[in-house]
């Protein structure tokens, strides 16, 4: 008898929800659009003896952030959520959190960074953050959000990792949109996540230790060395974790989804819930023989290099769809596509897109001019914008 | 309340041991020494960036002989609410099982300025912790910078005393009475030259349950330009001026301290002092700032009196 569970609800409910059956020992956290319901959520769990948590109602993103790093120091699991300018708030703690080792599972609920002040999606908050020592995992709908969770307590806390993690999704589209979602049994979730075994909490008094020492360069560099090797140590550790899940769930998430793409010509990189159209569109051409595919980056921290060179392979164009910019120069995504795909003998041919800035949408119609722009091999030095007004055209997007 | 015992104290193990880098003369380390003989439990320190947190853990060495932590600057009362809640569920699940005390320093730059939001966070959601405020009224760490403690007519690098400016123009913030404003229950103000008054206070303010805020006036001799010798000195003088009057708020009821009789002249705790000096220049005296300081003394302690019903 399957003791699983099929709801209605949304990404931020799902994290929620995911919380709930960790039932993590603090969650410090504070209000912003569009990742508020998972706090809210939370504390009306923690109101109603649903967790034994400790929820701390912070007076800022800076001080949840903070309070989560002294918490998990202590030795406690520790899980928050925030949006946007909330995560740029939090930006001086982010490296600090990674250095101290310090396993948070945090819900990054995607938005635009101000200014001018928007509510909707696109990644400009989280990536700022590419640097900051944390994994970064992107997902495409609630039920891979739900999953992911569960997942990245484990990769955070296990001692070859000791990394913190964004689980990242898309505000509104994911966060706010109900869907079906299967969730597995409380008692499942807890003996997949068990308890945290922390290395060296700072509440053990017989045996202190000093966290954020000052440290000049006779040392500084070796201990991000060794940050860097929790980080290199990400992927296999994944990938017996995500199998083990999959035992549980029937799914399994590789850190790049591959999506037709093995034998296609043309491909589209993207990240998180605009995938799913451009899914379709890889159908649609299928079936009028173009040899379309698409490959979804669902690690952006540390980007499977080697992974993507292997499937973008032998590809005769390959276009990548940045929901976030770096003005000024490469775009995230599109900057990491280049890097891993330069060792290629064989040239693959980039076309970098930047697209949904501040929540604009992404059509069926957007996905086929791009497949078109690599079949007619229109290639341009700058990037393409895709759904941008330009002078004098009528918003019909408005 | 157990009573203070000189003996016990003495043959207390030291928290912060030898071998530390602050500065001779520097009353931070006394601080500490002095607040942790106030102190009979297991403690876990949360320390703001500052002069004591950088002299006190340079890697690979930590001069704690307790769990100690500094994240940032600012947040040195967020980091310890964290490490309460974490302390409260774990021992709510059985996973600890001792009484553990947990203690939150900063200098003034990351209690008055920088840091005043996580604290004031911090007091209002009423976690058990003490903060104690080592307030050498300046960013020492930075090089005798001015903040919102450095008080009216002290020459900081940030005001520095010019031909046209004579050190900072403005008052300090009285950050004991923010603190008291939280409603917590207990809030104090204490000098290092009087150790029982000190330890005292921390020892109250720790085994008082819920938040619990402590001022140390602090000496910096390379900012206030004193003789290392003359910590001790120079502290009873702040007191004896009314410049730093020392009293306890215990579940928002006053209680002086001390009463000077009679109180010396600002003017002799302004003298004692380089920072200052300017204002005694021969054929520049600024006897005005020198009024203006007695005069903020004086209502200020007058204010503190009438709190404490006198």
């Amino acid at each position: 008898m399957s003791d699983k569970k099929k709801i209605m609800t949304s990404g931020n409910l799902a994290f929620a929800e995911a919380m709930r059956q960790i039932d993590p020992d603090v969650v410090a956290a504070y209000p912003i659009t569009p990742s508020t319901e998972i706090p809210m959520k939370f504390a009306e769990f923690a109101a109603n003896g649903k967790v034994t948590s400790e929820y701390i109602a912070v007076e800022s993103e800076h001080s949840a952030i903070s309070a989560c790093v002294g918490a998990s120091v202590a030795g406690a699991r520790v899980m928050t959520a925030s949006s946007a300018n909330g995560v740029a708030l939090m930006h001086e703690i982010f490296p600090i959190a990674a250095s101290f080792r310090a396993p948070i599972v945090f819900g990054l609920v995607n938005r635009s960074l101000g200014a001018p002040v928007n509510i909707h999606c696109d990644h400009s908050d989280s990536m700022p953050e590419r640097d900051s020592g944390w994994i970064q995992i992107y997902c495409e709908d609630a039920q891979e959000v739900y999953d992911t969770v569960l997942l990245s307590v484990r990769l955070a806390e296990d001692s070859r990792v000791l990394t913190p993690v964004f689980v990242c999704q898309d505000g509104f589209i994911t966060s706010h949109c109900y869907e079906p979602l299967e969730l597995l049994s409380d008692e499942t979730v807890k003996k997949f996540v068990g308890e945290r075994k922390a290395l060296y909490p700072l509440l053990d008094t017989d045996n202190p230790v000093s966290y954020g020492s000052f440290t000049m360069s006779e040392y500084y560099f070796e201990i991000k060395r060794s940050q860097m090797e929790g980080m290199n140590n990400v992927l296999p550790v994944y990938a017996e974790l995500a199998a083990e899940l999959e035992k549980e769930t029937g799914r399994y998430y590789p850190p790049i989804e591959s999506y037709r793409a093995d034998d296609a010509d043309y491909i589209i990189l993207i990240m998180s819930s605009a995938s799913g159209v451009v899914k379709d569109v890889v159908d649609e051409l299928r079936e009028d023989g173009i040899k379309a595919g698409a490959l979804r980056v669902r690690f952006f921290r540390p980007f499977p290099r080697k992974e993507l060179a292997a499937l973008a392979k032998g590809k005769r164009g390959a276009a990548v769809l940045d929901r976030s910019a770096s003005i000024g120069g490469t775009s995230p995504l599109a900057a990491e596509v280049r890097s891993a795909l330069y060792s290629l003998e064989e040239h693959v041919p980039v076309q970098e897109y930047i697209f949904g800035l501040g929540g604009r949408d992404f059509y069926a119609e957007d996905a086929h001019s791009v497949f078109d722009d690599l079949i007619k091999g229109r290639y341009t030095e700058t990037p393409r914008f895709i759904g941008l007004l330009e002078k004098d055209d009528k918003n019909e997007r408005a | 309340m157990s009573a203070l015992n000189i003996k016990e104290m003495i043959g207390k193990k030291r928290t912060l041991t030898q071998g530390h880098r602050m500065c001779p003369g520097c009353g931070a380390p006394t601080a500490i020494r002095q607040a942790f003989m106030g102190i009979d439990y297991p403690v876990v320190v949360v320390s703001a960036t500052g002069c004591m947190e950088v002299s006190t853990t340079v890697y690979p060495y930590s001069a704690w002989n307790v769990p100690f932590m500094h994240i940032a600057f600012e947040n040195a009362a967020a980091g310890i609410s964290g490490v309460e809640a974490a302390y409260r569920v774990l021992r709510k699940k059985g996973k600890i099982d001792k009484e553990i005390k947990f203690v939150a320093f900063g200098g003034d730059g990351g209690t008055y300025d920088i840091g005043l939001q996580s604290l004031s966070g911090a007091l209002e959601r009423g976690h058990d912790f003490t903060y104690i405020c080592y307030n050498n009224q300046g960013y020492m760490n930075t090089g005798a910078q001015r903040s919102s403690a450095t008080p009216l007519g002290a020459n900081a690098t940030t005001s520095p005393a010019g031909s046209r400016s004579s050190g900072k123009l403005q008052r300090a913030k009285d950050l004991t009475e923010i603190a008291a404003a939280h409603n917590i229950p207990y809030v104090a103000q204490t000098s290092l030259h009087n150790p029982f008054d000190v330890m005292k206070k921390v020892k109250r303010a720790v085994e008082t349950p819920g938040p619990a805020f402590v001022n140390i006036l602090t000496p910096c001799p390379l900012f206030w330009k004193i003789d290392t010798s003359e910590q001790a000195n120079i502290c009873k003088l702040a007191v004896n001026s009314k410049f730093w009057p020392v009293y306890e708020v215990i579940d928002g009821k006053y209680y002086l301290s001390y009463e000077p009789k009679p109180p010396a002249a600002i003017e002799e705790f302004l003298r004692a002092q380089g920072r200052y000096s300017h204002l005694f220049k021969k054929g520049a005296e600024r006897f005005d700032l020198v009024a203006d300081a007695q005069r903020d003394a004086d209502e200020n302690w007058e204010k503190l009196l009438a709190k404490c019903m006198r």
